[in-house]
């Protein structure tokens, strides 16, 4: 008991009174390691330069400095919950966990503590409805729009019929693998085709009897929504009962380069569905060159810039700066409040001519947020991999996704979320 | 000098049989309880409710329970995880199904609920033993992960999967739920623990716990003198399972809040609390706490030395934290096996010679 004691003294002294500084913080409740660092590292690395980039070429946000605190989860909740509350207390304007399991403990803590929560493309899909999810954001796509824009693409290499088609869900079993099953199962109603579900358990190296299924079965496409390690392990499989590539697409979280690498030349031809734009061609990342990667600030190993999921994480934090910037406007002063966060983001439009002016022209899609919808346009493209140049390229516009049968089922999941926390909603 | 029997005179039976005889032990676990019970509760704050004290005490009633089973009876389970999930989806079931009963008659239920399935899966330990009965119980495992997983009524056919704790309140202050305090947190927990250390202490020095240690030291040996192995082995997974059960109903409904079945309470929960119970040492209830205190604890406190102090980058630190936690677990193994219970029982023997060993 003693023994106890001391630690937890030594640990008090350690955890003691955070400075309070004129910064806006934003945590990065990151995982470079684990299972899932393959993912996790370039998209740390992407949140983390877009601030720097601001910090060191602007001077911060309207003058004031940005912060980013980072905190190991390992993709594991309870280190989430831990992160949570280290950082909270350092005047956290916003949080980006990048996992769906973290972000479903966090929507109702953050919502009782004021705090945003900005999930893009993951986390709990009916969250878009702002009506009953006051402070989570995931503009501008979401799972569902995902599980549409592959079915769309499927359609349109199909001359819009897919009567009769198989198609196989490869997909990680957790919170996350299973967002998609609702949506598809009412496309396979409306377009004819018949679903098949794989689910693969945490942490997914381990895929034969799945692969072996799909052998069996000969589906005509396979989707799959993987995270770190199991992408590779399904490219792989893939390659090795030669699965024709082309009919394998990847939701956002299974079209990184590190998914596709260790297949070499077989991976040539995946596809993964993308909401942001791919590669390094853009005017803003002179800029990452100039003065972030030159001096020496390159968060992690400065290894990743232009891939796919460090594209992601910078554009998310362009959005969530875009975010603060207009929510020193509103509130009319530089040091904002995780409340005037909250409300920047909420009122957040994002222009073609303000992208262009960030040096990121279609980046991505132009949306504006509203009381009512957090989800964003729900838009996105499909990118293939190109093995022997090492690139993703877009293979179609940016196009929508069938809200048609999303909007239904946002609105009974959020309805359902309200109904029994008993929320009102908002924005009557 | 302060730490002896001398002097301490025993007139009753119970005084002499009591758990802390040293009038001085004594003093220090009513100190112990008054610092817990009359101290931290006024000055906790969320983060060292949500990352300190909350998940110590969730893995310590698990730890207990695992050490009733494996330290006390003998019998290696790998299954811990799955008896916990057992715990967490009862409690959903009930506080969803039973929204005006009490969460705290909701948490023992769970317990029960948990004590039934774990008596189910402890009946091949009536045939198979040691490493054979370890395999037995990994079945377990991933078979109520599974079950879980594939069984939608049990998450109340949620989209995700997850599986998200309502409000629900004591004495009309929240307990679970994201409006709950950290002290209402933490003051919940700390009954529970109090009540299960309390209860399994007095378990294990009766009739029960004596018999579980002989069938434990010589299984042939104690059917011979009259211990029932079926009634032993079977309490014992009962009685391990009702506090697992417990730890992973608390763990779910006030800790996490939200969980999901492969992530919270797959194999990796399992061996996390057979490591708890090992360092802590087998056979001890003290040692259940020290092992879950050193398990939880020092990632907490590698992380706020390297990241928060040193500044150091957070891969390193966490790859770090892994090598010197494995490093400090093979140099306690290796300097004493029987955990940190014996070390605290070493200390206790010099204390009695203190200052004078000779």
């Amino acid at each position: 008991m003693k023994f106890r004691l001391t630690k937890l003294a030594v640990l008090a002294f350690l955890t003691a009174a955070p400075a309070m500084a004129s910064e806006l913080v934003f945590p990065s409740l990151s995982y470079r390691t684990g299972p899932y660092a393959a993912g996790g590292i370039p998209y740390a690395d992407g949140y983390a330069d877009y601030f720097t980039l601001l910090n060191e070429r602007d001077g911060g946000i309207g003058g004031v400095k940005t912060k980013i605190i980072e905190c190991e989860t390992g993709y594991n909740t309870e280190k989430g919950v831990e992160c949570y509350e280290a950082t909270k207390g350092e005047g956290a304007l916003v949080y980006n966990p990048l996992s769906t399991g973290i972000t479903y403990q966090l929507i109702p803590k953050v919502t009782a503590d004021g705090i945003p929560l900005y999930t893009p493309g993951y986390g709990r899909t009916s969250a878009a409805n702002g009506k009953v999810f006051s402070n989570v954001f995931n503009f501008p796509a979401n799972y569902w729009n995902a599980a549409s824009l592959a079915v769309n693409h499927l359609l349109d290499i199909n001359g819009d019929d897919l009567q009769g088609k198989k198609v196989a869900l490869l997909y990680h079993n957790s919170a996350y693998g299973k967002e998609p099953i609702r949506t598809l199962e009412e496309l396979a109603k409306k377009h004819g085709f018949d679903l098949t579900l794989l689910p693969v358990d945490h942490p997914g190296q381990e895929q034969k009897s799945q692969w072996l299924q799909i052998r069996r079965e000969r589906p005509d496409y396979v989707l799959m929504w993987g995270w770190g390690v199991m992408n590779q392990v399904a490219i792989q499989e893939a390659a090795n009962i030669r699965f024709p590539m082309e009919n394998f697409i990847g939701v956002w979280w299974s079209g990184g380069e590190p998914d596709v690498l260790p297949a070499g030349d077989a991976a040539n031809g995946y596809k993964a569905v993308t909401f942001q734009g791919v590669g390094s061609e853009y005017p803003v990342f002179e800029d990452v060159q100039e003065y972030v990667v030159d001096k020496g600030l390159a968060a992690g190993a400065g290894d990743n810039i232009g891939t796919a999921l460090y594209n992601r994480g910078f554009y998310a934090a362009m959005l969530m700066a875009e975010s603060a910037r207009n929510a020193q406007d509103i509130a009319g002063n530089v040091e904002i409040t995780p409340a005037n966060m909250r409300d920047g983001m909420e009122a957040l439009t994002i222009t073609e001519v303000r992208m262009t002016e960030l040096g990121m022209p279609n980046f991505g899609p132009a949306f504006s947020v509203t009381c009512e919808n957090h989800g964003g346009p729900g838009t996105g493209a499909i990118q293939q991999w190109d093995a022997s140049a090492q690139t993703w390229s877009l293979i179609s516009d940016f196009g929508p996704s069938d809200m048609e049968i999303i909007q239904p089922l946002i609105d009974a999941d959020s309805n359902a979320y309200a109904a029994e926390n008993n929320i009102e909603l908002r924005c009557n | 000098m302060f730490y002896r029997e001398a002097g301490d005179f025993k007139t009753s039976y119970e005084d002499d049989s009591q758990t802390f005889p040293i009038k001085f032990d004594r003093l220090r676990y009513y100190a112990v309880l008054a610092v817990a019970f009359g101290i931290i509760p006024f000055i906790i704050n969320d983060y060292w409710a949500n990352a300190v004290f909350v998940p110590l005490m969730i893995y310590t009633i698990a730890a207990i329970g695992l050490n009733i089973l494996t330290g006390y009876c003998g019998q290696v389970s790998l299954g811990t995880g799955g008896f916990m999930a057992v715990g967490a989806y009862a409690s959903y079931k009930l506080m969803t199904s039973f929204p005006d009963v009490s969460i705290l008659i909701h948490i023992l239920l769970a317990g029960a609920v948990t004590a039934v399935v774990g008596v189910l899966f402890g009946l091949p330990s009536l045939r198979i033993k040691g490493f054979y009965l370890a395999v037995a119980t990994l079945a377990a495992q991933f078979f109520l992960v599974w079950l879980f997983n594939k069984v939608p009524w049990f998450y109340n056919y949620s989209a995700s999967g997850q599986i998200t704790a309502p409000e629900r309140t004591v004495l009309s202050i929240p307990v679970t739920g994201a409006n709950t305090d950290a002290w209402a947190k933490y003051m919940v927990v700390l009954l529970f623990v109090t009540g299960c250390a309390w209860l399994a202490r007095n378990l294990t020095r009766g009739s029960l716990g004596r018999s579980w240690m002989a069938i434990r030291d010589m299984d042939i040996a104690a059917e011979i003198i009259g211990v029932n192995p079926l009634k032993a082995k079977l309490s014992a997974f009962a009685i391990s399972s009702f506090f697992i059960g417990v730890s992973g109903a608390l763990f779910f409904s006030v800790y996490l809040g939200a969980a999901e079945v492969g992530e919270a309470f797959g194999i990796q929960k399992s061996f996390l609390i057979l490591f708890m119970v090992i360092i802590g040492g087998l056979g001890s209830i003290f040692g259940s706490f020290a092992g879950a205190a050193f398990m939880v604890l020092m990632p907490v406190l590698m992380k706020n030395i390297f990241v928060g102090a040193l500044g150091w980058p957070t891969d390193l630190a966490a790859h770090l934290e892994f090598m010197v936690i494995g490093g400090l677990i093979i140099v306690f193994l290796i300097l004493e096996p029987h955990g940190l219970a014996q070390l605290w029982r070493i200390a206790k023997e010099k204390l009695r010679l203190w200052p004078f060993p000779h």
